[in-house]
């Protein structure tokens, strides 16, 4: 079964008690941040906290990610290989603009992993987070069989457009259309960008029904408020499912009795519409609202 | 080994601060305030003594403020304090 990455919940990697509880909230995946929430001063500590963490805590089924700081800088390298050596699942990249840091990163990681004697262990996504690596994004997301997704970082990506940032994120349509076209082709995950307003979950739900729509399968976020309504909108309806569940049964008949089109309370059913059906009982499994016993 | 004065972790819930300076004295002394301390005490101090032998560091004076970590995070906080109490690394 597919994993489900709904929610990818930023936590700052210098604060331990954020840290130990995160996972209470639920969060599919928890990225653990080196990056832009640590201080320089702070880098090297929180590094060693971040190894510690994920070595000692038992985090449950999340998925655990850490966000690196960029390999050209004093301490992206060092980051790598604390969290590889503490057996983090997936590397989020920052800043990603081209397919050959993605290949660089690739490196560092296998030079640790092959000290360990666990090659291929690591996963990496990549924060595409400007026009130059929108441009580059189907190049980024097959540019290493590790890459297991990659996300929009739009404050960053807006700032270079010299775009406006405005609730209804249509200066960000391109980008979101292109890391989801991309990410599809590629056969991996999509992942949507931070909404830091939580003081207006009308519009943060408006924009995760959005990101929904354009196919992403999740998005990043920085607070667990902001768990449940994107649950609530990724969740199958019990009319999609049973929806899902009468184009199944259908095509399974047909296919017993040989026969190629079919149709569902009239409406002619052709195989898009089977793939739809099929993702949305995987999703409805994955998200537990539906039991594999119940098809 | 030479040690300069250094420290690491703050005093928000759920961290320690560790605080590493150099003595004459023989062996680690360490000075623990926690809340914890009847319950953890003992623990705490074995995982800051462990941490720092590891590193090297047999005698020095530390003070420790305690806000109810977990041992992986005293170990962190060991660590760094300890990184910049020595200038030596833990990673390549």
């Amino acid at each position: 079964m597919q994993r489900l990455r709904r929610t990818m919940m930023f936590v700052p990697g210098n604060n331990p008690a954020m840290m130990s509880d995160a996972f209470i909230y639920g969060p599919d995946s928890i990225m653990l941040d080196l990056e832009d929430s640590v201080t320089m001063a702070e880098k090297d500590a929180a590094r060693l906290l971040v190894h510690n963490a994920l070595k000692t805590i038992d985090y449950g089924n999340t998925e655990m990610v850490v966000r690196i700081n960029p390999l050209n800088t004093p301490y992206g390298k060092k980051d790598v290989e604390a969290v590889v050596k503490a057996g983090v699942q997936v590397i989020r990249m920052p800043k990603t603009e081209t397919a050959e840091e993605v290949v660089e990163l690739e490196q560092e990681i296998e030079k640790v992993e092959k000290e360990l004697g666990c090659l291929g262990r690591t996963q990496i996504m990549a924060a595409i987070e400007s026009t130059k690596g929108i441009i580059n994004a189907y190049a980024i997301a097959t540019a290493s069989k590790r890459m297991m997704g990659i996300a929009l970082g739009a404050e960053d990506y807006c700032a270079n457009l010299k775009a406006q940032r405005t609730p209804s994120g249509d200066e960000l349509l391109l980008a979101r259309e292109t890391i989801v076209v991309a990410a599809r082709a590629a056969g991996i995950d999509a992942l949507d960008t931070v909404y830091s307003n939580l003081n207006d979950m009308e519009t943060f739900r408006k924009e995760v029904e959005l990101i929904h729509r354009l196919g992403f399968d999740g998005k990043s976020i920085i607070n667990p408020r902001q768990i449940e309504i994107i649950n609530e909108v990724f969740t199958p309806t019990e009319k999609a499912i049973e929806k899902a569940k009468a184009v199944i049964a259908a095509i399974k008949e047909a296919e017993a009795k040989g026969s190629g089109v079919i149709a569902v309370n009239g409406k002619m059913v052709d195989r898009p519409v089977v793939i739809r059906a099929q993702r949305t009982i995987e999703l409805a499994i994955a998200s537990g609202v539906l039991k594999k016993e119940d098809l | 080994m030479e040690l300069k004065e250094a420290f690491a972790g703050t005093l928000e819930s759920g961290d320690i601060m560790i605080q590493i300076a150099p003595t004459n004295q023989k062996g680690l002394q360490i000075e623990l305030d926690s809340s914890v301390e009847y319950q953890f005490g003992n623990q705490i101090r074995k995982v800051i003594t462990e941490t720092l032998t590891e590193r090297g560091i047999t005698d020095a004076a530390v003070k420790a403020v305690d806000k109810g970590a977990l041992d992986c995070t005293i170990r962190a906080r060991a660590t760094a304090a300890a990184v910049r109490a020595t200038g030596v690394d833990v990673w390549k």
